[in-house]
């Protein structure tokens, strides 16, 4: 029987049955942290919230602190709930490709651990400067370079233990990669930004890691290289990740070793060191390649996520691109938060978000049209009725 | 009006019907076609239950609807009389989620069967909800892809019946569940406005309602146009089929294949039962002698394909495999699974009738499982052959019984719900692809605390706040859960029974 690692307490478990102290297993199977001090604390803060009519802050790691989505509309009224207090990994079994994790759980000690067994979450969330919680991960719903080909993190969600604005300990999913007992409300917080409730615990389904990984790079125009990139995957070629920028194209092959070396065979380009090109790939996932740095130095960040195969736009005068997700996502670096960026997003059939920067008035979020916009207002409602959890600044539900 | 006032209600007086009928009739048949408006007993009788046929009702009328227009219309004449709407697809599901109800409308989405584009380089299809799951596939062939998520009812079942019940099938674990391969939702609110979840970009802003809707049974919405993500169609396939001297091996041996990394296209599991059953019926050629047959499926290049069928079969052997054949060919390949496929027929040639239980567990209780069921067949009385996604943890269950044989169904019914608990018990879940629907009310009280159901009924009131879109299905009523008498199993591990609860 593979051990249940609990990093939290540093111990490894002798089996499914045995539990550290201070914890229960629930009896559908999920170990939770039912009586927990740390847990109990939060639902007390919510609580106390609710009755003195008081509005609270969900903060994990602060990796994103810097985002516009992540500033609250008003914050001096706003008290910060903490996450960090609700660490360690809760669950873990390589074989079952799936771990648990609460919500404080740096991303990082979730990684390390996942690495120690040749696994890894696919999807690459970000970290940025560090810091990030398997919580906040799952708040903000960002995925990285993998996210291209293998899913965003709410493909990998499998379930969530929720505290919502009544104070209550819910759990929705599971630990098992098919279920459909309910509504998919573990899938619905991922992007959910705090406004639904605090993120208690996720279970997290697990891959593999890749048995084979080259990089090649290719000078390629935008256009082209989107184009190519697209009938590759179209041509089963295994494209894991790519990225364009200032007139190269970056891709990612992973897989099975016979088929890595096919691809390397038949796609134009040379191959990239591998540590080259694992900072590369990390650089991109984290926001520390030069584009991005540049970025933060000056003006906006938008996110512009269209249909892949959308045709390369111009954007204005003195923007700046980078496109991940096999031309899915378009990274672009503008002067000034101009909203003609997310009319052109719209009109290629997507969306823009200001990611970072100042918004100078602009919504961070494309508005909802109805009847959505309503549907989420009582979504709100229906999780946070008092209102307890501040929205922040982007969401106008 | 309670949300919940529709459910469980007994069948209304014969006279309060009959009236409410003629208003609907009179409302609705000027928005629809000549025919597409069915109400005589002889003409709704063929909607009268899904594939749980256990569970018959006659609806008002059978709506069908040939466009958006006419859809929208029909929803908000019965939103306006306050009359409730059970949308279906083919009518395949499994839990009774497309049952009729007395006081209710049935919304047929039959004649929403176009596929209205293909795009080969982004790899997707727009399709409209009634075109069935293979003919997507069937569409796409000549681009060289395909789309992965294959419920067994394949050939019959629609694509907004999928959306609905987040459809699986056998190629899941590699490929990904329903939720997994839709990009975008176009469809109707109850109140017969347009909406569109999703997007052809990676993402849409906002929360993600998209995946809220896929799994929602019908309950938020009415799905008229999916867009599916489709994949390339692998060059080859093979599949091992390996027997096993004992159940407790073969489960194993399913662990250790996903330990050693390897992501099988397919991974099934029959036991002896079933094996006996499957081969009488399609002379698939399995090893009679076995306790359990495992099917083993990559596929990929031929190169891909030829390196992950040795690292299986070496630890298939390992797992102490007592025979082992590799497909030679796709006619050989496709026989080894057409027993698997034809599990649910076959059952029903060995028995007057059977109920299929769909609980997953996690892959490691797999054996634990198998025994417990032993275990319930002495109890209970019954035979119950086993069919298995192992991959993921899926188990069908096919309880037999005899339905004209007094107390038998009751017998049935007892067994699948033990089966159902015990599931939750070992960490896993009443349903892991057919749904909640009917069937599995009274086992959602066992999964859910009364808070947890609440707070899912709350998500059904912010779709549609007079729960009028399939009413009674899938969260049970409190009261439904307390006369049912079984105690969720959270009972006494309640976080804090000392705080308030509001």
């Amino acid at each position: 029987m593979p051990p249940i690692v609990s990093a939290h307490r540093g111990q490894s478990l002798s089996g499914p049955d045995a539990v550290p102290e201070g914890m229960r297993v629930d009896p559908r199977g999920l170990p939770r942290t039912l009586d927990d001090p740390a847990l109990q604390r939060l639902v007390d803060q919510v609580h106390t919230a609710c009755t003195e009519q008081r509005r609270l802050r969900i903060v994990g790691g602060a990796s994103k602190a810097f985002l516009c989505a992540a500033a609250p509309a008003g914050a001096a009224s706003c008290e910060v709930l903490s996450t960090r207090p609700l660490a360690g990994i809760v669950a873990y079994e390589p074989s079952e490709l799936v771990i648990t994790a609460r919500a404080g759980t740096p991303l990082a000690e979730v990684e390390e651990l996942l690495a120690r067994h040749q696994q890894y979450l696919a999807f690459e969330p970000p970290q940025f400067a560090g810091g990030a919680t398997a919580g906040g991960m799952v708040a903000a719903g960002l995925s990285g370079p993998g996210r291209a080909t293998r899913g965003p993190v709410r493909d990998f969600v499998l379930g969530a233990t929720l505290l919502n604005g009544r104070g209550q300990v819910l759990c929705f999913g599971g630990q098992v990669i098919k279920n459909v007992a309910g509504y998919d409300v573990a899938r619905l917080l991922c992007g959910s930004w705090g406004t639904l409730g605090v993120v208690l615990e996720v279970s997290l389904r697990v891959s593999p890691a890749p048995v084979g990984s080259v990089t090649l790079r290719i000078a390629m125009e935008q256009n082209d290289a989107i184009r190519a990139v697209n009938q590759w995957l179209a041509a089963a070629l295994p494209v894991d990740a790519s990225a364009w920028w200032q007139g190269m194209l970056t891709v990612r092959l992973r897989g099975a070793n016979a088929a890595v070396q096919r691809a390397v065979s038949v796609l134009p380009g040379e191959v990239v060191e591998a540590d080259v090109a694992g900072t590369f790939w990390e650089d991109i996932r984290n926001h520390a390649h030069a584009f991005f740095q540049h970025a933060r130095a000056s003006g906006v960040l938008w996110r512009v996520s269209v249909p892949p195969t959308a045709p390369a736009a111009n954007w204005g005068d003195g923007t700046g691109e980078l496109v991940e997700w096999h031309g899915g996502l378009r990274w672009v670096h503008a002067p000034a938060p101009d909203d003609r960026i997310r009319r052109l997003a719209q009109h290629l059939g997507g969306h823009a978000t200001l990611f970072h920067g100042d918004a100078g008035g602009v919504p961070v979020l494309t508005p909802l049209p109805q009847p959505l916009a309503r549907i989420h207002q009582r979504l709100k409602q229906a999780f946070d009725p008092a209102g307890v959890f501040h929205a922040p600044a982007f969401a106008g539900w | 009006m309670d949300p919940h006032s529709w459910s469980e209600t007994a069948l209304p007086d014969p006279r309060t019907r009959v009236e409410l009928q003629r208003q609907v009739v009179a409302q609705l048949e000027p928005l629809l076609p000549p025919g597409a408006l069915l109400y005589q007993p002889e003409a709704t009788g063929p909607f009268e239950c899904d594939g749980l046929m256990v569970y018959r009702q006659r609806p008002l009328a059978v709506a069908l609807p040939e466009h958006d227009s006419q859809l929208a219309a029909v929803l908000r004449a019965c939103h306006a009389l306050r009359v409730p709407v059970v949308a279906r697809g083919a009518g395949t599901g499994l839990s009774g989620g497309a049952t009729p109800h007395p006081l209710a409308v049935v919304v047929g989405l039959n004649k929403f069967n176009r596929i209205l584009r293909i795009d080969p380089l982004a790899r997707i299809a727009v399709v409209q909800a009634g075109v069935r799951n293979l003919a997507i596939s069937e569409a796409v062939a000549r681009y060289g892809l395909f789309y992965a998520p294959d419920p067994s009812s394949q050939i019959a079942c629609t694509i907004g019946g999928n959306v609905a019940e987040n459809a699986g099938g056998v190629r899941c674990l590699k490929y990904g569940l329903t939720l997994h391969n839709v990009l975008r939702i176009r469809g109707f609110t109850i109140e017969g406005e347009p909406f569109e979840l999703g997007s052809e970009a990676c993402d849409s802003p906002g929360l993600d309602l998209l995946a809220l809707f896929v799994g929602s049974e019908g309950m938020l919405g009415v799905a008229t146009e999916i867009t599916v993500r489709l994949a390339p169609r692998p060059q080859t396939a093979r599949c091992i089929m390996a027997s096993f001297d004992d159940l407790r091996k073969a489960a194993d041996a399913v662990a250790r294949i996903v330990a050693a990394a390897i992501m099988p296209a397919g991974l099934e599991m029959m036991d002896k039962p079933m094996i006996a059953a499957a081969e009488a019926f399609v002379h698939a050629g399995y090893d009679l002698n076995a306790e359990a047959i495992l099917l083993c499926e990559s596929d990929g290049t031929e190169d891909e394909v030829a390196e992950e069928i040795e690292r299986m079969r070496d630890v298939l052997l390992q797992a102490g495999a007592t025979r082992i054949e590799v497909s030679r060919g796709e006619a050989q390949r496709l026989r080894f699974w057409s027993g698997r496929k034809n599990a649910f027929p076959a059952s029903g040639r060995i028995s007057p009738d059977y109920i299929c239980m769909d609980s997953t567990i996690p892959r490691k209780r797999l054996a634990d499982m198998l025994l417990a069921i032993k275990q319930m067949e002495h109890d209970h009385g019954l035979r119950c052959v086993n069919v298995f996604h192992a991959g993921d943890g899926n188990l069908h269950p096919l309880i037999l019984f005899d339905a004209t044989a007094p107390g038998e169904l009751e017998r049935a019914e007892a067994f699948g719900a033990e089966i159902l608990e015990t599931s939750v018990r070992l960490g896993g879940t009443i349903t892991g692809e057919h749904g909640v629907g009917l069937e599995k009310l009274n086992s959602m009280c066992v999964q859910f605390s009364p808070e947890e159901r609440n707070q899912l009924l709350a998500v059904k009131t912010a779709f549609d706040p007079y729960g009028l879109l399939n009413p009674g299905k899938v969260i049970p009523t409190l009261h439904r859960c307390a006369e049912h008498g079984r105690m969720h199993v959270h009972k006494g591990l309640l976080p804090f029974p000392h705080l308030p609860r509001f």
